[in-house]
């Protein structure tokens, strides 16, 4: 062997695993980093929870918490699930693996963009990791980082903490921007032939409405973010009123972008979910057009609502009427895609392999995460339930449906695609039923805990009289949690397990139609053996001129009589 | 285990809408950026309305050196679009050229603001003394920053028409061309709103 091939070698070794172009690998590497986050994330819970269950004293495997560290628990608890697990693994992985297969595209528009994209968010991840170990400590301001508590070192007692926090969230977002870019322009241009906008799979429009709403949402933020850190470091005075400046305008500018970011998460974990309906239902979705017209309404009505955030923060209470309006008309849009995931599965030969358990958990865990944002949404209500645990409660059931039942759906539906072998059904099944009863076992309880009149951002419920009766429900939802951190462990056996000794995979394991089954598994880098060519929609399923349920958008063989 | 590297993408690309990918990318990035400087605007008029003091501080910046460098900016953004007309037609030697008058006019920009920055602090207006201030220097500096990463682009695209890499590429001039007239507008909106809107007295 020659030394010239040894260095080939290893410089095809650092192309494909680490600075790769391939859309495939750039997926992979954003699950990594999705999935190291939530570890952290997980642990941060488990460290919270304690300290609410058994205020200031020892956490096993950690120590004594107190009220300075629980507020950076919750801070960063929060930020990491909504901007560091959530976007890299809902958008991050699933966008990139799925947008290029899907529309039949060998890879995405501009992919070393694509590569730039995860390589500064493993920057950003390290800026943050960083901020843990700096003197003073991580941020501890609340995950929204209101003003004036954030635009002051002295308030918090964290100086660098927070700086880099914000440094952080400004390299998070630069690399989303990047993502969306590429999220946009490949589904518009490099859609293979016969690949109509129509005949797009519903996760490609959802993910593209998502990519929109974050890039014309979260500009604002980015202003915002320069002005809170010139406060901060320069004496600036944007929010301080002592200097001319109002804390509210962070609140709007902050919201103005957080409300559509929780469409940002939640339409890729809704896309996933109708992917996997009709494979399991063996039925063509139902109202494949009014769902594309329904994320459309809802994106463009997600930018009028953010001031739902804000019914008692000193804005003009007459602002609370018009929010409170568009926020209940933003429940019509997606009501109506939940009835059309009822009608899609109605009727349907449904069978339970572990993607279509975690799908329709998605879809039960929604139905109250949504039912309950229209409490929160009129004001005369959320008067009394504002940043109580009732709002805790509330969007965990719309995000962890989103992040973690729909995201676990997609990771078993699509593990075959990915890796190139089948998970464990039995662990799958296990690891189910086991995260379905105990996330309810620990959020049920933070819905009476908030109707007692819980509040959001206390480090211990025992220093208030009127909790203290309550404090048995935190206790509850204290042991499901670490029951649910627990139920996680089947998950992490059966990855890895499968990852090397799963059974290996066939290109088409679900029979299902998109055109990512069409590719082989793991697909190589450039996709398909020749680009393919569409015939038909996504969602052709027990079609009458077929002897089969299922009828893939590539194959040639045209139906009879219905031309 | 060596890995086959086939460097299939890009190359047989669609063009599913007929917009050109490069183009359509570009201009995803510019409606972000839209949404950022709007973001920006749409804060200091709300601050402005509710706010007392800004007239008498507002009327500090000079309006004759704003104007000339609103003059210079626009200047540069003809020079590009010359720079883009004579790509089209093959003139390689007049591409050039414009380009350099585009990088030149751009760095003439940043140097007045930063003669007046320099004159501003000079006279004691720092960021900190107050929130017209604040967002004075927030603003302009961003713009600048952008401005700045315009004049990259261009100083790039120059050096690589003069090494005869951009042949067969001319089009990469029209998009660095499109990012520059966007900063050029952003300009046109930061210029009136900070130096012009102000009265004697004025609130």
């Amino acid at each position: 062997m020659s030394a010239r091939v040894e260095v080939e070698e290893r410089v095809s070794f650092f192309r494909t695993y680490v600075f790769s172009i391939d859309h495939k690998m750039i997926a992979k590497q954003y699950l990594a980093i999705g999935l190291f986050w939530a570890v952290v994330g997980g642990l941060l819970a488990y460290l919270l929870r304690w300290q609410l269950a058994y205020p200031d004293t020892e956490a096993p495997g950690w120590g004594f918490i107190g009220p300075e560290f629980y507020n950076m628990l919750v801070t960063m608890h929060g930020t990491i699930m909504v901007f560091f697990v959530a976007m890299p693994i809902l958008l991050g992985a699933f966008g990139n693996f799925l947008i290029p297969l899907m529309v039949g595209a060998r890879d995405m528009a501009f992919p070393r963009l694509n590569m730039l994209s995860v390589w500064t968010l493993a920057l950003s991840s390290l800026v943050l990791l960083i901020s843990f170990f700096v003197p003073g400590g991580a941020a501890s301001a609340g995950w929204t980082g209101y003003p004036p508590l954030s635009a002051k070192p002295i308030y918090t007692g964290v100086n660098w903490g927070l700086n880099l926090w914000i440094l952080a969230l400004a390299l998070e977002f630069a690399s989303f921007l990047m993502s969306g870019i590429n999220f946009l322009t490949t589904p518009i241009n490099l859609r293979a032939p016969g690949m109509s906008m129509f005949r797009l799979p519903l996760l490609v429009w959802m993910q593209m409405t998502a990519a929109i709403l974050f890039m014309l949402s979260v500009g604002p933020l980015i202003a915002g973010a320069i002005m809170l850190l010139l406060d901060r470091v320069a004496g600036a005075s944007f929010y301080l009123p002592q200097g001319g400046g109002d804390p509210l305008l962070w609140q709007h500018l902050f919201w103005f972008f957080g409300h559509p970011e929780v469409y940002v998460i939640f339409l890729p974990g809704l896309g996933i979910v109708l992917e996997i309906f009709p494979v399991f239902s063996r039925k063509p979705i139902f109202g494949y057009r009014p769902i594309i017209y329904s994320t459309i309404a809802a994106g463009i009505l997600s930018f009028t609502v953010w001031a739902h955030h804000q019914f008692i923060s000193g804005m003009d209470p007459r602002l609370a009427m018009p929010f409170s309006v568009t926020t209940i008309l933003i429940s019509v849009p997606f009501a109506l895609m939940v009835f059309a995931m009822i009608a899609t599965l109605w009727g349907g030969s449904i069978s339970f392999p572990t993607p279509m358990l975690f799908a329709l958990g998605t879809l039960a865990v929604f139905l109250i995460g949504g039912l309950t944002g229209i409490f929160n949404g009129s004001a005369p209500v959320d008067i009394y339930i504002h940043s109580t645990y009732f709002v805790v409660a509330h969007f965990h059931y719309t995000l962890f449906s989103a992040l973690f039942f729909a995201g676990f759906a997609g990771l078993y539906f699509w593990f075959p695609k990915m890796f190139g072998r089948m998970m464990n059904e039995a662990l799958g099944k296990l690891h189910f039923w086991l995260t379905f009863l105990l996330f309810n076992a620990v959020f049920i309880p933070m819905f009476l805990l908030g109707a007692g009149g819980m509040m959001r951002r206390i480090a211990n419920p025992m220093q208030y009289e009127f909790l203290r009766p309550l404090q048995p429900l935190n206790t509850f939802a204290t042991i499901a949690t670490i029951l649910l951190l627990l139920a996680q462990l089947p998950f992490v056996v059966n990855f890895f397990w499968s990852l090397f000794a799963g059974k290996v995979a066939e290109r088409n394991p679900w029979q299902a139609n998109t055109l990512e089954w069409s590719a082989p598994s793991p697909p190589p880098h450039g996709n398909f053996d020749t680009v393919p060519v569409v015939y038909r929609g996504p969602y052709e399923y027990s079609h009458p001129s077929v002897s089969e349920e299922w009828l893939p958008q590539d194959r040639p063989t045209m139906p009879t009589a219905t031309a | 285990m060596a890995q086959t590297h086939v460097v299939a993408t890009g190359v047989e690309a669609r063009v599913a809408s007929g917009i050109p990918t490069g183009k359509m990318g570009v201009w995803w990035f510019l409606a972000s950026e839209i949404v950022l400087f709007g973001g920006l605007i749409g804060s200091f008029v709300m601050s402005r309305v509710g706010s007392g003091g800004w007239s008498e501080m507002a009327a500090h910046l000079s309006v004759p050196l704003g104007t000339f460098n609103t003059f210079v900016l626009l200047t540069s953004s003809l020079t590009m679009v010359l720079a883009f007309a004579a790509a089209e037609k093959g003139d390689q030697k007049g591409m050039r050229t414009w380009l350099l008058l585009t990088v030149l006019l751009g760095l003439a920009f940043l140097i007045i603001k930063g003669f007046e920055w320099g004159s501003e602090i000079g006279a004691g207006f720092t960021p900190m003394a107050g929130s017209f201030w604040s967002f004075y220097y927030t603003m302009t500096g961003l713009h600048a920053l952008h401005v700045l990463g315009g004049v990259v682009v261009n100083s790039i695209l120059f050096l690589s028409a003069l090494m005869g890499l951009l042949r067969g590429r001319e089009h990469r001039v029209e998009l660095a061309g499109l990012y520059w007239h966007f900063v050029d507008i952003v300009w046109i909106f930061l210029f009136p709103l900070l130096y012009l809107s102000w009265t004697k007295g004025g609130i």
